[in-house]
């Protein structure tokens, strides 16, 4: 359930601009309205991007909360392997990494 | 009037965003060459209305109500719903047709159960083919939704259905009706495996378009495809929608694995009308 609402409160946040107002000037009343584990809370207040990707949610919606932080792509890419690094495969949903961490583009691997 | 034209091409929004990372500055230029031309064939067909059937990527739907299929009927749709910077697509209003979708709509119903929406905002999967085919935003859209993002999906003979349903519909209405179907085909889009594009299984699916084989579209198991083609690959959905509208085989104008930094195989192809 918990990773329901996880997507749920990202999706919000996605596509609505009242939302996106509240994340940066009231983050925690925002979070209230959602049912979340401390550890979600943490990686939603801190943008970790890494471990909301092993917490299972889906790439699409992670994607575009990674630019609204405003994260380059290769950056991007490079968070979700530190977060399989540091906390384990991706334990839920469709999104699991397959490459074992490779690069597939020249332009990351020579950037 | 009728089903006047039916394409496929590919939305990945690096498409437009990473544009300027692309290293074979040549390959990218011919992508975009022949998604301008596919423009100029819409156009030379003086559609009405473009059908965009896409697989949005949580711009409108979220698994609290997710619809197999939706049909957006409103007056108007916005987009894109990500950071415009990103996605280096201006924000902008684009115009629908309610009428005629509610038109379509209604024919559709007598054979494929839709949903319907009358807002719809519009992510990279809608904005990154409209930025080639109606770079002016001035044609009207019809949006229609099929969810490729996740269990539980349609099955792939009800999306047959539903293209099939489309053509029908179109056939009912004085407009004159573009469709596309715009999806990708092998792919891992925003994961650490960004790039990785299985493009033996790319050719092969773009085959099977080309041969009209609806027998062998349909025999794609989902498990099968998310293991040789990626999350992605559940996208075929949109083109074999397209396919079963058009009836006919696929003309590929386009096919490219060597644009990864897009993350997808870059596709562009017209349908024969039957
Ligand atoms: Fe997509």
């Amino acid at each position: 359930m918990s990773l329901y609402q996880l997507q749920k409160f990202l999706y919000v946040l996605n596509r609505d601009q009242a939302s996106q107002r509240r994340y940066r000037d009231e983050i925690h009343e925002l979070l209230n309205d959602f049912d979340l584990t401390d550890e979600e809370r943490q990686a939603l207040v801190e943008g970790d991007i890494g471990l909301l990707y092993v917490l299972g949610v889906n790439g699409q919606i992670l994607m575009h909360f990674a630019a609204f932080l405003g994260i380059e792509w290769f950056d991007y890419l490079e968070l979700m392997r530190e977060g399989i690094r540091k906390h384990g495969p991706v334990r839920a949903g469709v999104y699991a990494m397959t490459g074992g961490g490779e690069r597939f583009t020249q332009e990351e691997k020579t950037r | 009037m009728s089903l006047v034209y039916a394409g496929v091409l590919s939305h990945a929004p690096g498409i437009t965003g990473r544009a300027d990372l692309v290293r074979d500055v040549s390959i990218r230029n011919e992508f975009y060459e022949k998604l301008d031309r596919q423009r100029k064939e819409i156009e030379e067909m003086q559609p009405d209305v473009l059908v965009v059937v896409a697989a949005e990527h949580f711009a409108n739907f979220f698994m609290n109500n997710m619809p197999a299929f939706c049909v957006g009927i409103g007056e108007e749709h916005a987009g894109p719903i990500e950071d415009p910077e990103w996605l280096k697509i201006p924000y902008t209003t684009v115009p629908g047709n309610a009428d005629l979708g509610n038109r379509l709509c209604t024919e559709i119903m007598k054979s494929v159960d839709v949903a319907y929406a009358e807002e719809w905002k519009l992510d990279h999967g809608i904005m990154v083919p409209l930025h080639f085919l109606t770079p002016r935003y001035d044609l009207p859209v019809i949006p229609v939704n099929i969810n490729c993002q996740g269990p539980p999906l349609a099955p792939l003979h009800r999306v047959w259905a539903f293209g099939q349903a489309l053509k029908r519909a179109c056939g009912t209405v004085p407009e004159r009706v573009a469709v596309v179907g715009t999806g990708g085909i092998s792919h891992w889009p925003a994961t650490p495996d960004s790039g990785k594009i299985n493009a033996e299984w790319d050719v092969e699916f773009l085959d099977r378009l080309r041969r009209a084989d609806k027998k062998a579209l349909l025999s794609y198991t989902d498990e099968a495809t998310y293991r040789e083609a990626g999350q992605g690959g559940f996208e075929i959905r949109t083109f074999i929608a397209a396919a079963a509208a058009a009836g006919g085989p696929l003309n590929l104008q386009f096919y490219t694995a060597k644009l990864p930094i897009f993350a997808v195989g870059c596709t562009v192809g017209r349908f024969e009308i039957l």
